[in-house]
């Protein structure tokens, strides 16, 4: 509830600032951002309501997990709690994907 | 602008473009959803840098023991170091009874119903802190496994307790807190002798895979005390930091040290 509080307020100062309604919103949730899809949208359901956003869609975009191996520099796709790198098995990667928390993109209603 | 201590806190940076009209405007932004949190986490760790204070975060399950080791880090550590603890809780003050019964100063946030402190909270309760005077700063966060790794509080290091009467797959199962993790400290060991299933090969095995290798020490502070390497890594933390607070201008700096 909390992060779907600071999208809405965020979503509303875009919205206020063009004079326009918001008609959707996409945002990039990774699956280590800590933040889950579903449940950020049941809170958008409630907390929309009588703002900026009260009659807006939101638009989830959520990107895989991807590390980058600080070994042997081979990128992998890989799962939430196997950051290993896939190709020499090296214990210590950079995460280069998977953990986006992030308002990408507001239409609005022209 | 700080609404309570006045600090300038820099204004949001929301870089956009504006894509060609069609039915409806398109507005590109790439701006972190926590970006507001974000802010004034970075405004409490310019707080703490400006007053050489280390921010240890410790986060946790509830009843992993927290406040316990906090409670005997202070009874180890108080007569050298000038400590003082925020405590996160839902409901009470009793963690910062606690804190405060072995002498050093504590302040307590309820959060009602959240289950994470914010940057926010912690910001308010640092000016109910002589941060001035102070060398370490712990902010002992809601128990809870899942929120609490999504908000920048300001501090420098975070901490997860794990204790041995959880699950040894606790890093697998959470992890985006156990890779947020700089430490992971295993508490409760002295349990490990009448517990069967809890095996800390199987809980480092789990942290290893988070692929940040993180270390994890073991720690217990009831029946067989013992939080000798945790006190280790702590005043390794706070020696390495010292260099970054007392300033020395290059110049100086060879007959100074």
């Amino acid at each position: 509830m909390s992060v779907c509080q600071a999208l809405l307020v965020q979503v509303a100062a875009i919205a206020r600032q063009r004079g326009a309604a918001v008609a959707s919103i996409t945002v990039e949730i990774g699956p280590l951002s800590g933040v889950d899809p579903a449940q950020l949208l049941l809170a958008f359901a409630v907390m929309r309501t009588g703002g900026d956003s009260a009659t807006a869609v939101l638009l989830i975009e959520t990107a895989a997990v991807e590390v980058r191996c600080l070994e042997c520099g081979a990128e992998s796709a890989t799962l939430v709690n196997r950051l290993v790198c896939r190709t020499c098995g090296g214990f210590r990667t950079r995460l280069i994907a998977g953990d986006e928390l992030r308002l990408r993109r507001v239409e609005l209603e022209v | 602008m700080c609404q309570i201590c006045g600090c300038a806190i820099p204004p949001a940076s929301l870089h956009e473009t504006i894509a060609p009209p069609g039915g409806r405007r398109s507005v590109e932004v790439f701006e972190q959803l926590l970006a507001e949190n974000d802010r004034v986490a970075g405004h409490n760790r310019t707080h703490f840098d400006e007053h050489g204070v280390l921010a240890i975060n410790l986060m946790s399950s509830p009843g992993a023991g927290k406040t316990a080791l906090l409670e005997a880090t202070i009874r180890a550590l108080k007569s050298r170091y000038r400590i003082a603890v925020i405590e996160g809780d839902l409901e009470t003050d009793n963690d910062a009874r606690r804190i405060r019964a072995q002498g050093v100063p504590a302040v307590q946030i309820t959060t009602g119903t959240a289950c994470h402190l914010d940057a926010a909270a912690v910001h308010r309760a640092l000016h109910d802190l002589p941060i001035a005077g102070l060398d370490l700063l712990f902010i002992e966060n809601v128990g809870n496994l899942v929120c609490p790794a999504s908000f920048d509080l300001g501090q420098h290091l975070n901490v997860t307790l794990l204790s041995v009467t959880e699950g040894d797959d606790k890093p697998a199962k959470y992890p985006v807190i156990f890779r947020a993790s700089d430490l992971v400290v295993l508490s409760k060991t002295d349990l490990l002798g009448v517990l069967d299933d809890f095996q800390p090969e199987r809980a480092a095995a789990a942290l290893r895979d988070l692929g940040k290798g993180t270390p994890m020490i073991h720690t217990a502070v009831r029946r067989t005390p013992s939080i000798a390497p945790w006190l280790e890594w702590l005043e390794a933390e706070l020696r390495s930091r010292d260099g970054v607070y007392q300033y020395v201008p290059a110049q100086m700096a060879g007959s100074v040290r």
